[in-house]
């Protein structure tokens, strides 16, 4: 989707501003927003294509303004409303009010290592060999969806090289939406700073994404 | 009171309301998950713990003075970057599919999430503010000299910039150069010049004098 979290190349946003010595947390009920965040994940209910959708999918006037923890804190508030597990009455009222959906599991404190440790893999065996060489030109597809994709705007009906052949992986603009896993390759994608940009770029820049193949054509 | 000092301490009021709001939101939040029996305080701690005390930029630190030190270590980085890095103890969350990105005196790797904020969290731990934030995502792929002048960091004029804008699952590690002058260090000592911007792209490692 064309949302507000599609960043790359936009003006007006300002400077960035380093913190010296930042802590990890600047208020205690981000460390509860980490927390909660990653609690709920571990209920299997969805995938991390579905949250990441459910963050760009807020206003852009919200996401915009919101630090990533609220951001993180809103969209997990309709995560947890979409399958069931909580009402917005309950968060009003601050308290249960009723029953609610059953996780597959609930992480307790002596899950986290383990859990953690773990993480998630999302790199899946396809049964097709990979379409393109590393050293090919490719153009990436020109598409402007509603639904969650990972081909941001500026890299959009762009002619690149594929630098590297990366593996297969979960196909995140199906797995948001509940479609399936669908695996597909995935490939390292570089692109002259000119290509992307046009005139005044920087000469000595080029840029790369990991591109699924359903966003590739043969140059 | 001037007019801008009342808009400062307008400003400030916002901030500290905008916390206060947050916090009883995410306070509510993690009560009717409680009440429900839903999640665990405790698990809540422990991951707090975790990225607080456990996983943070001194693993990164460690996988580039060994890559230093060690040219096989350095090649299997370069080919798997997952198992050399799990070699050494680091697995897990945002660190499932590693690639680690060499500087060399040609070119300068700069590592961004135009989309949202995938890290390396394996090896650099949780995210500066900066970088999960609009600016730094929206400039480091058109104006990458212009972010790097902002971290105090001039690189030359030929030196190529390489950006790598993190779409996918696969995160990456920049490995800086080794700085001059370290001849005979230790993987500590030279661990101890690794910073996390270093790691990312947004500083070069500290020459042994600035580290002192």
């Amino acid at each position: 989707m064309n949302g507000p979290h599609d960043l790359g190349g936009q003006h007006g946003l300002g400077p960035v501003t380093p913190e010296t010595n930042e802590p990890y947390f600047h208020a205690e009920w981000e460390k509860r927003a980490l927390g909660l965040t990653l609690s709920c994940g571990a209920f299997g209910a969805w995938t991390i294509d579905e949250s990441r959708h459910a963050r760009e999918s807020l206003p852009p006037a919200i996401y915009l303004s919101a630090s990533y923890y609220e951001i993180w804190t809103r969209a997990l508030e309709i995560l947890l409303k979409r399958h069931g597990f909580l009402t917005q009455d309950e968060l009003d009222a601050g308290h249960m009010l009723e029953k609610g959906a059953e996780p597959k599991r609930v992480l307790t404190a002596e899950m986290v290592a383990g859990v953690l440790a773990k993480g998630g893999p999302c790199d899946r065996p396809v049964a097709t060999p990979p379409r393109f060489v590393v050293g090919e030109r490719v153009r990436t597809k020109n598409f402007n969806p509603e639904t969650h994709t990972r081909l941001p705007r500026y890299a959009r009906a762009k002619t690149g090289v594929v630098e590297a052949v990366q593996g297969s992986f979960v196909f995140p603009d199906d797995n948001a939406h509940g479609k399936g896993e669908n695996p597909q390759w995935v490939y390292t994608v570089v692109f002259d700073g000119g290509e992307i940009w046009g005139e005044g770029a920087d000469p000595t820049l080029t840029i790369s994404i990991d591109a699924w193949e359903g966003y590739l054509e043969r140059a | 009171m001037s007019e801008r000092h009342h808009g400062h301490d307008h400003d400030h009021h916002h901030h500290d309301n905008h916390f206060t709001d947050m916090e009883a939101r995410v306070k509510a939040l993690e009560t009717v998950l409680t009440e429900k029996g839903l999640i665990d305080p405790a698990a809540i701690d422990a991951i707090v713990e975790t990225y607080e005390t456990k996983v943070g930029p001194r693993n990164g630190a460690r996988v580039v003075a060994k890559a230093w030190s060690d040219l096989e270590f350095a090649e299997w980085l370069k080919h798997d970057a997952t198992a050399a890095i799990a070699s050494l103890g680091f697995t897990g969350r945002q660190g499932e599919h590693m690639r680690a990105v060499f500087n060399t005196p040609d070119t300068h790797n700069l590592v961004v999430c135009t989309l949202c904020s995938c890290y390396p969290w394996a090896v650099l731990g949780l995210p500066p503010v900066w970088y999960k934030a609009p600016p730094y995502r929206s400039r480091a792929v058109i104006d990458p000299r212009g972010v790097l002048a902002e971290f105090g960091l001039e690189l030359s004029a030929e030196k190529k910039i390489r950006v790598w804008d993190s779409t996918a699952e696969l995160r990456y590690l920049v490995v800086p150069e080794r700085p001059d002058g370290t001849e005979g260090f230790s993987e500590e000592q030279l661990a101890n010049l690794v910073t996390r911007d270093s790691m990312i792209g947004t500083g070069l490692a500290l020459s042994p004098e600035a580290a002192r």
